[in-house]
């Protein structure tokens, strides 16, 4: 039995290295990261989620949508994130501290999401898109969710809210559900606007095209969160 | 493992009855929680794949929406098929090359039934939206402390027999099994502390969850899927594994780089470069490991190994687990490259080699091993041996048709992506022929596993000749495979 437990000390010692390098390390290190304050603007970045959309991620995540988009731009030499317009620089770790459930995604059936709510089109009209996505774009294999829309009489004033489609009965309409309304407040809220001065020092590559060696590596950086103990405000 | 001879290398039949004896109920209770999963889940993933190229499909259906079907059906694949199954072989070996007499397995029996009911609790949780849409962590943190508990139960009775056995020695086979049934309850404590009871900030928690989907199929699927392929294989041939020697070698430069490897999930993520590199590295050196199994496993395939393929089945889904885990890590490693991984990550390519892990590795093996051991255990032949013939083929063609679809679909998905000048939409469009092929493989397999579970029940419930061969094991000509224990495993 001394070679079985010295299989179990060896076994238990192999995964603890890895947790402890891996994931306690990055814990103590860039899970310190704090919100940067600028005092231009006398305002913390990256800014408070607000209620309804934090409620929205919830949605986000009950329906599974991280399964066909992600949220996470992407530098590197190869990445066509930026030249897509997913948005206007790459993920930093930062960007993420205040999302209490963090959906990078390991799947991009759909587009990328980090960015949506700075190219978002009109609210009326994605309701529309997760009422019956194909309506909106011809083609989409997205799923439609009906389920999160419900069909009211109509008393006094029609709702604002009300989706412009056909099929529906004469008196009554189909208005989005308290779900829809904060995954959509939610999806609007997916916008990293600002550049965090840190990050984007280190991130934007040298002006001149000098080559250098590593100079790959440099470009494939980016997405790489700073140092922790320089990113105290 | 020690260089001394043993006393007798072949386990006598009446010893091999006992020990067979006492797992028998908890065995064949915990196969069939495991069947009725596969079922399930071949059944959700069918659901999904069609979804995927017809969105119409069961639209109005919230509980059937692709978000939550699609993890239901890998969560009931890893942990209702993967884990009962892969804890009653792992509960057979352990007792046969152990030379244990199980004393009392009702409790275990309790156990399974926890478990499945846990796993059955965790995926309706997810159907109906309390998904935490973390991949491979789906179900609801309050069945995770329940899970984690008859987890336990069930694996400490494998330990058990290992503990209660006769044997001086400890096989490679053994090392890999009690490895992985450790690894797993690890794994999951410590990301499910990480993630869902005390939350780790911004994108640690993508740390986390990279680290364990990595360790769920290289800390357990791929090393249990080992562990019986490292059983069978010198079994069926009747040769020792060739270089048995370098076998721990192989085991702990795995397992030291795997549990690292997962890092490399994150490539041009927004996580620190370091940890990326980390993986990468780690991911790269697994050519060290992969080549000494590789030679382990193919070795004995020389000489008049090939001829055997034709002869049994359980030797060829030995075979082609003992294939595709080359081929999963050697695409893990080539994913790790830079270049490489800037193409297929977030792609199908990335999904197809998990999916390569989880069936063409640990599914094959555990196949191969029921179709070896569940005859021993009921003390009769399979019913119906073309079924066992359809299964094998139509499980080999679903992998194969899945996994080279998905590649080839994920490369192209993966080399669009990268050029800004095709519309995303489009990228999108052209991955649609690779996924109906990938469709077509999950009703292939689906076919498949209901052959293994008719066959299965049959034989399990036919009381026909209960009677007639209940005392002595089965004499296997369909399997080709002696009743020479133990020994063929010694270099």
């Amino acid at each position: 039995m001394n070679r079985a437990t010295l299989i179990f000390l060896g076994a238990f010692l192999v995964l603890t290295l890895s947790w402890g390098g891996l994931l306690l390390s990055n814990e103590q290190g860039y899970g310190a990261l704090t919100p940067y304050f600028d005092d231009n603007e006398s305002k913390a970045y990256p800014a408070l989620v607000p209620g309804l959309a934090a409620r929205g991620a919830l949605v986000y995540a009950d329906l599974g949508c991280a399964y066909c988009h992600t949220q996470q731009v992407r530098g590197g030499e190869l990445s066509a994130d930026l030249a897509r317009h997913w948005g206007d620089r790459v993920s930093y770790g930062r960007d993420y501290i205040r999302n209490p459930r963090v959906l990078l995604g390991d799947l991009r059936v759909g587009q990328d999401l980090r960015n949506f709510g700075a190219r978002a089109p009109a609210a009326a009209t994605l309701y529309l898109h997760l009422y019956d996505p194909a309506a909106v774009v011809p083609g989409s294999t997205m799923p439609p969710h009906p389920f999160l829309f419900e069909q009211h009489a109509i008393s006094g004033q029609p709702s604002p809210l009300a989706l412009k489609v056909g099929g529906v009965a004469p008196g009554t309409e189909l208005v989005p559900t308290e779900r829809a309304e904060a995954l959509v407040a939610y999806l609007l809220s997916l916008k990293d606007g600002y550049d965090f001065p840190e990050e984007s020092r280190k991130n934007t590559p040298p002006p001149p095209p000098k080559e250098k060696a590593g100079g790959k590596k440099e470009i494939a950086a980016p997405a790489a969160a700073p140092k922790p103990e320089a990113t105290k405000k | 493992m020690s260089a001394s001879k043993p006393s007798s290398p072949v386990l006598p039949v009446a010893e091999a009855a006992d020990i067979d004896a006492a797992v028998r109920l908890p065995v064949l209770v915990l196969l069939a929680f495991a069947i009725l999963w596969l079922l399930t889940a071949s059944a959700l993933g069918l659901v999904a794949a069609i979804k995927l190229t017809r969105p119409d499909f069961l639209a109005s259906c919230e509980w059937l929406t692709f978000g939550r079907v699609y993890p239901a059906a890998l969560n009931a694949l890893a942990y209702g098929w993967g884990v009962s199954a892969g804890l009653a072989v792992a509960l057979w070996l352990m007792a046969r090359l152990s030379r244990a007499v199980l004393p009392g397995g009702g409790l275990l029996v309790v156990a399974a039934v926890c478990w499945n009911v846990g796993v059955k609790l965790g995926i309706l949780g997810i159907l109906a939206g309390w998904s935490n849409s973390v991949p491979w962590l789906e179900m609801p943190r309050q069945v995770m402390p329940f899970l984690l508990v008859a987890y336990v139960c069930m694996a400490a009775w494998v330990v058990g027999a290992l503990r209660a056995g006769s044997s001086p020695r400890l096989y490679v086979s053994q090392w890999w099994v009690l490895a992985a049934l450790f690894w797993l309850p690890w794994l999951l404590t410590a990301a499910g502390a990480m993630l869902f009871f005390a939350p780790v900030r911004g994108t640690v928690q993508s740390v986390v969850a990279a680290w364990y989907a990595h360790g769920l199929l290289a800390l357990w699927f791929a090393p249990l899927g080992l562990g019986l392929v490292y059983y069978l294989l010198p079994k069926l041939l009747g040769k020792p594994i060739r270089a048995y020697y370098l076998a721990p070698f192989g085991f702990w430069f795995y397992a030291l780089f795997s549990a690292w490897a997962g890092a490399a999930r994150l490539a041009d993520g927004p996580v620190p470069a370091w940890t990326q590199a980390a993986g990468a590295i780690a991911s790269f050196m697994l050519l060290l490991p992969v080549a000494v199994i590789a030679v382990n496993l193919f070795g004995s395939f020389l000489g008049g190994g090939l001829a055997a393929l034709g002869r049994g089945v359980v030797l060829r889904f030995a075979a082609v687990a003992a294939l595709f885990f080359v081929l999963s890590t050697l695409l893990y490693v080539a994913m790790a490259l830079p270049g490489v991984a800037a193409i297929t990550r977030l792609t199908w390519f990335a999904a197809a080699s998990d999916y390569a892990v989880i069936y063409g590795v640990f599914s094959f093996a555990v196949f191969g091993a029921v179709y070896y051991l569940a005859p021993r255990l009921v003390g009769r032949e399979w019913p119906f041996a073309s079924l066992i013939r359809a299964h094998f083929w139509l499980a080999l063609a679903g992998l194969v048709l899945a996994g080279v679809s998905l590649s080839l679909g994920g490369l192209q998905q993966g080399r669009e992506l990268t050029n800004a000048k095709i519309p995303f939409a489009d990228v999108t469009q052209h991955t649609l022929p690779y996924l109906q092929a990938a469709t077509l493989a999950g009703a292939l397999l689906l076919l498949g596993h209901l052959a293994f579970a008719v066959n299965f029940v049959k034989l399990v419930l036919c009381p026909r000749h209960r009677a007639a061969s209940a005392a002595a094991p089965v004499p296997a000509s369909l399997l080709a495979a002696p009743e020479l224990e133990l020994e063929v495993h010694a270099s």
